[in-house]
């Protein structure tokens, strides 16, 4: 019997290369779990029927020796996220038979490596929530406590990991998509720099905001399965140069403990318990040896604000390629016109209909200037002001959400206070900066707290570092 | 905003609404309007964004080209057809344009 509940993917390598056991029985333990498990807790929304083969073919680079750190690890993929000739549907009606015509950057890169794809998860329709809950495939359970949400809208990646399906996952965060779940599910995962990891043949939610961002067990799984992820990709444009890669690297402080809170930002509107737990974990680090100051970002409060502009305004550009015209969901129609309205209406759900409306409303005549070219500008603002705050400290510190796991079905009507839960995560996408979400203990009900680092661009190195010193003060 | 704002969206948007959705898209709109029209009290410079004028920062962003000329793609164009919702002849139907 392998350990799954405690396995790494350092000691699930160490085992394969010294053939404790093999590609084929470390996936056939995860399938095993996924059959138990995923009935109740449907974090997969498909779970691939070659992956025995697919562990076979990856047995053969342990005998050539051409064997990577990832070769025979299960990875559970978001379903967003492109493998060639299998289904991606981004949780939605619309693409529900759509084949990827081509594989994304970091797919081909993680096959190479030897990499195993036990199935594609459950997310929000399109990305678009927080709670795994608007997927046109039903609901995604959290595995600690199944009568509550797993958080969004990486939900599946994160409940698939949480509930030993696979050892190791990639979601996308747009505004904490990977973080949040990681809060309620108990888990490490890492928002990584804008542009750090290639966007190529990810099915955009908001361009300037996507990134797509590993879930770990711990923050060494999250370090490894980035530092394998990060390289400049000529297909994406916005990928960041090997230049500027190393020029950012090389502004290291050498002894890096500052650690600025912005208390500022959450004297409020979070719950009790979050916020003792923070207060605790903040003991923690300062009995550790790190320099706690406080902050000002004055402009911080708005990010929430920003970003229901800037993103809707990029959805309802995004979106305007489902047309019912050359692929995915078609509906029957009198003319184009009738085909484009009936196939958005029934191949959308509620959440990415409300969504393309509000971003076709900032974007019209009129509006453009007052809503999205001011959230530009605001933008500007945030980032500028965290930038240099960086100057001063190594770390901004805050909870990853203001509350801890919710109950299913909650916060579905009421929109804004379920765009609330992502309050904390706005600003590293805004700024770009990278961010990771570490585990911080547990409240009375057994559910998970979360605290989050943000640190400078390029600077994920520190962020690792702090999650695995925080790991042995926990 | 009034009901007559979003059907005038809805088709802008290419999107059919049911009555009660559009009442219901009305509703939302307000309270989500209402919470991002906070970023009206922020102070920002008048100065363009990214493109054109010489106020650029170093913050400012670019945009970075390629050349244009051909590269071997692997896409699947096989895949690629095999996907419209109506072909003929390996090309892609749709309904009458004009």
């Amino acid at each position: 019997m392998i350990d799954l509940k405690n396995l790494t993917i350092e000691e699930a390598h160490e085992s394969l290369k010294r053939g404790e056991f093999t590609c084929r029985e470390l996936a056939n333990a995860y399938l095993k779990v996924i059959k138990e498990k995923n009935p109740e807790i449907n974090a997969y929304i498909e779970v691939y029927d070659d992956v025995l083969d697919q562990a076979d073919e990856m047995q053969k680079k342990f005998v050539s020796k051409t064997d990577t750190i990832l070769t025979g690890i299960p990875f559970a993929i978001k379903d967003n996220i492109l493998i060639k000739e299998r289904i991606v549907s981004a949780g939605s009606k619309i693409l529900e038979n759509y084949k990827a015509s081509y594989d994304a950057t970091i797919i081909k890169n993680l096959k190479k490596a030897g990499a195993i794809f036990l199935g594609r998860t459950n997310m929000d329709e399109f990305a678009m929530g927080s709670s795994t809950q608007t997927s046109a495939f039903g609901v995604t359970k959290n595995p600690i406590d199944t009568t509550r949400v797993p958080g969004g809208s990486s939900g599946g990646s994160a409940a698939a990991l949480a509930g030993d399906m696979t050892l190791a996952a990639l979601g996308t965060d747009t505004c904490g998509s990977v973080r949040e779940p990681s809060a309620f599910c108990g888990l490490v995962g890492l928002k990584p720099t804008y542009g750090a990891v290639s966007r190529q043949g990810i099915i955009a939610m908001g361009n300037s905001l996507d990134q797509v961002s590993p879930f770990g067990k711990c923050a060494r799984d999250v370090e490894i399965i980035f530092d394998f992820l990060s390289n400049y990709d000529e297909e994406d444009s916005t990928s960041v140069s090997d230049e500027l890669r190393d020029s950012r690297l090389k502004n290291q402080n050498s002894n890096s403990k500052k650690i600025g809170v912005p208390w500022h930002l959450f004297k409020e509107g979070i719950d009790t318990e979050v916020q003792e737990n923070f207060k605790e974990s903040l003991d923690k680090l300062k009995k550790a040896g790190y320099e706690i100051l406080d902050i000002e970002l004055p402009h911080a409060k708005y990010s929430l604000a920003v970003y229901y502009i800037i993103m809707p305004a990029e959805v309802s550009t995004n979106l305007s390629r489902f047309d019912g015209i050359r692929y995915g969901y078609s509906a029957e129609g009198e003319n184009l016109m009738d085909i484009y309205k009936k196939s958005r209406h029934n191949g959308f759900g509620k959440e990415v209909r409300r969504r393309i409306i509000l971003g076709t409303y900032v974007l019209s005549h009129g509006y453009y200037d007052a809503y999205y070219i001011k959230a530009l500008k605001v933008r500007e603002k945030i980032k500028t002001e965290i930038m240099e705050t960086f100057k001063k400290v190594d770390y901004i510190l805050t909870p990853t959400v203001p509350i801890t796991a919710f109950k299913l079905g909650e916060k579905l009507d009421d929109p804004v206070s379920m765009y609330l839960c992502d309050i904390f995560s706005a600003p590293a996408n805004l700024s770009g900066v990278p961010a990771i979400a570490l585990p911080s203990g547990v409240s009375k009900d057994g559910l998970k707290f979360s605290i989050q680092f943000m640190a400078s661009h390029g600077r994920e190195d520190l962020l690792f570092e702090v999650g695995k010193k925080f790991e042995t003060i926990m | 905003m009034n009901i007559k704002d979003v059907e005038n969206l809805a088709n802008l948007a290419r999107i059919e609404l049911g009555e009660d959705e559009k009442k219901e898209i009305l509703s939302d709109m307000e309270s989500i309007l209402e919470y991002v029209k906070q970023i009206e009290k922020v102070e920002v410079p008048a100065r363009q964004l990214a493109g054109g004028d010489d106020t650029k920062n170093e913050h400012d962003l670019i945009n970075v080209w390629r050349e244009d000329k051909p590269v071997q793609r692997d896409f699947s164009r096989d895949l690629i057809i095999s996907q419209f919702p109506d072909s003929k002849d390996g090309f892609l139907k749709v309904k009458k344009i004009l």
